[in-house]
């Protein structure tokens, strides 16, 4: 168990490596970063000087590993377009994103769980039939046509549910918060649900897969047989059986969340990094570009991690073979 | 024979699924529109001169104040939507499917040299495949997009801004075709024909392409109508985003990101009709796929 928690580990540490190796190309072979930085009026030579004084004509392997030990140190360098330091830039767009994907996550897994068990159960089922055809429209509609259509029905028809920007927030030392005030989940709940419709979708067709292939086997079939009560059985036996599959498929995807978050953001003017990175983008401003990359490799790398634990805490076989 | 059987089966198949001829009608509709553009719309909307600013903001026929000449409307600088909707398809597909055999290419190669070759070329194919499907398809399209932005020149730029966009998509969707060619070709591997064709001293180029590929095309013709979905839907998403392409050749997605400037006022066509045009393209290929896979995979039917 320990051995494979620390290969786990030791292969984070590489692709955290690779990543960071990538950002450092970003950032080392587009464009110039001396032009960049300095103005038309700088002299050649004021150029050069600069150029020698931060170390870009030291070896190319040098200079990796001193920008991977700045960023263990969370120096990231400064953004190009705001000249602010990267990493408060960053920092300042976290909470918002992270409370969007986290939100986002758990309205498909508190939906889409029953709805996949539902549509197992009872597959010739008119509700199944309806679920099943608008999970394939579902998918089917572009994440930032869901969101204008939430905006139009609940924004401006309705009026109920802000459309932009992320209401009142609280300040918890350095997480500004929009989760404690009713303000703040009213602008959270469009695009929370914008960003969760495909991975419920995809949530609940999983679950169904799982579901139908687990009840077809042979242990439910005597537990039902033996007259153990449906609830429990699908409950307890089927469902707990199918959480393994699932629970990889949501970790990998958490790492897609954020990224959608992109197109979320942008839809609802929602000031996390997605919008950052958009920014980013159309400015050419590389430094940002890169972080944002690394910080995203960082969370797919963190959760992929947790759900290995998850694995050991959810499936008691994995607890004894620890032979290899 | 049994591939004909198939072909046959999966016709009769196709008959009688009602949801897939309307799918097929609806997908054939949009693309020999977006095809015939050039001689079925009323104006050319990169034209400035095929249309007028005392056009603007008229509603579709069926609304009071409206020209029967436009049957959907026009938007705010006059131009008829059934014209910037046809040629927003057209641009859409024309890059959606450049990039998608871009990607089929490639993978499909790839794929096929993995699968053949195994061992250490197969290790590295399938590392760099892994690392890029850690990255969400957008994610990459986006890097690609902002790392052509650095590199080329800003004069050439705005030229180039289509033959980006479809690399970035092509570079995004490759891993599927790679991964299903690959497994594909593993099981083909073990199978006689080709252990025979091998042994008869056959160039492996020759046992991949003629005796292998014909073989699995059957899955990876299902990848290909999927991820022309995906890549319909990320060149949409992108020019959505401001990040695809300038404003004065709209895809679909421009269209749309341009429609949102009217979500408050009362122009609604403006945004709805791109956004049900892509809509149902984008359902009706997801349809056919889904389709295609019953027959192709027929444990599952």
């Amino acid at each position: 168990m320990v051995y494979f928690i620390l290969k786990r580990m030791v292969q984070s540490v590489f692709v955290m490596l690779a990543v960071a190796f990538l950002a450092f190309s970003l950032f080392r072979f587009v464009g110039d970063p001396i032009t960049q930085m300095t103005g038309v009026e700088t002299s050649v030579a004021d150029q050069e000087r600069l150029r020698e004084e931060l170390g870009l004509n030291d070896p190319f392997v040098s200079q990796f590993m001193r920008f991977t030990g700045d960023m263990l140190k969370g120096d990231f360098g400064f953004s190009y377009r705001t000249r602010q330091p990267v990493a408060d830039m960053i920092a300042d767009r976290i909470p918002a994103t992270l409370e969007l994907g986290v939100v986002a996550l758990i309205i498909s897994l508190v939906v889409g769980v029953p709805a996949g068990v539902y549509t197992a159960l009872k597959p010739r089922g008119v509700l199944t039939q309806t679920i099943l055809m608008t999970t394939l429209v579902g998918v089917s509609i572009p994440t930032f046509v869901i969101g204008i259509m939430l905006i139009f029905i609940f924004g401006v028809q309705l009026g109920w549910l802000p459309t932009f920007g992320r209401g009142g927030t609280v300040q918890i030392g350095s997480w500004e918060s929009s989760l404690f005030t009713i303000d703040g989940w009213r602008a959270l709940l469009l695009p929370a649900i914008t960003l969760g419709v495909y991975q419920l979708t995809l949530t609940m067709r999983l679950v169904r897969a799982e579901m139908m292939e687990v009840m077809r086997s042979d242990y439910i079939r005597f537990a039902m047989a033996r007259g153990v009560p449906m609830g429990r059985l699908h409950y307890k036996h089927a469902l707990a059986n199918t959480m393994v599959p699932v629970i990889t498929i949501i970790g990998l995807q958490f790492g897609g969340v954020i990224a959608f978050s992109i197109v979320t953001e942008s839809v609802f003017q929602w000031p996390g990094m997605g919008l950052l990175f958009l920014e980013s983008i159309r400015f050419v401003d590389i430094p940002v570009m890169g972080v944002y990359l690394v910080v995203i490799a960082f969370f797919f790398v963190l959760v992929n991690l947790v759900v290995d634990l998850l694995y050991v805490a959810i499936d008691p076989r994995l607890r004894i073979s620890d032979v290899s | 024979m049994i591939a004909l059987l198939k072909k046959y089966e999966g016709l009769w198949l196709f008959v009688h699924s009602p949801a897939a001829i309307v799918a097929a009608m609806v997908a054939v509709l949009i693309f020999l529109g977006a095809v015939f553009a050039p001689w079925v719309a009323l104006v050319n909307p990169y034209d400035l001169s095929s249309f007028s600013l005392f056009d603007g903001l008229l509603p579709p026929a069926w609304q009071d104040g409206s020209n029967p000449k436009y049957l959907l409307g026009t938007d705010d600088q006059g131009r008829d939507m059934i014209s910037s909707i046809l040629y927003g398809a057209r641009l859409s597909l024309v890059i959606g499917l450049s990039a998608l055999t871009i990607a089929a290419i490639l993978g499909v190669g790839l794929g096929l040299a993995a699968g053949y070759y195994g061992g250490r070329f197969d290790a590295v194919v399938m590392r760099i495949a892994d690392v890029q499907l850690a990255l969400p398809a957008i994610l990459t399209a986006l890097l690609i997009d902002g790392i052509a932005r650095g590199i080329l020149p800003a004069a050439i730029q705005q030229d180039l801004r289509v033959a980006v966009l479809t690399l970035a998509i092509a570079l995004s969707l490759w891993v599927n075709f790679a991964r299903t060619a690959r497994a594909s070709t593993f099981v083909q591997m073990n199978k006689e024909y080709v252990q025979a064709a091998i042994m008869m001293g056959q160039r492996p180029t020759r046992v991949m392409f003629v005796h292998i590929l014909p073989n699995i095309l059957g899955p990876l013709l299902v990848i290909l109508t999927v991820d022309l979905a995906s890549a319909i839907l990320l060149e949409a998403t992108l020019s959505f985003l401001g990040i695809g392409l300038p404003a004065d050749s709209p895809s679909l997605g421009t269209l749309i990101r341009i429609g949102m400037q009217f979500l408050l006022s009362g122009e609604w066509w403006i945004l709805w009709i791109p956004t049900l045009f892509l809509v149902a393209l984008v359902v009706s290929i997801n349809i056919l796929g889904d389709f295609l896979r019953d027959i192709f995979n027929p444990r599952l039917r």
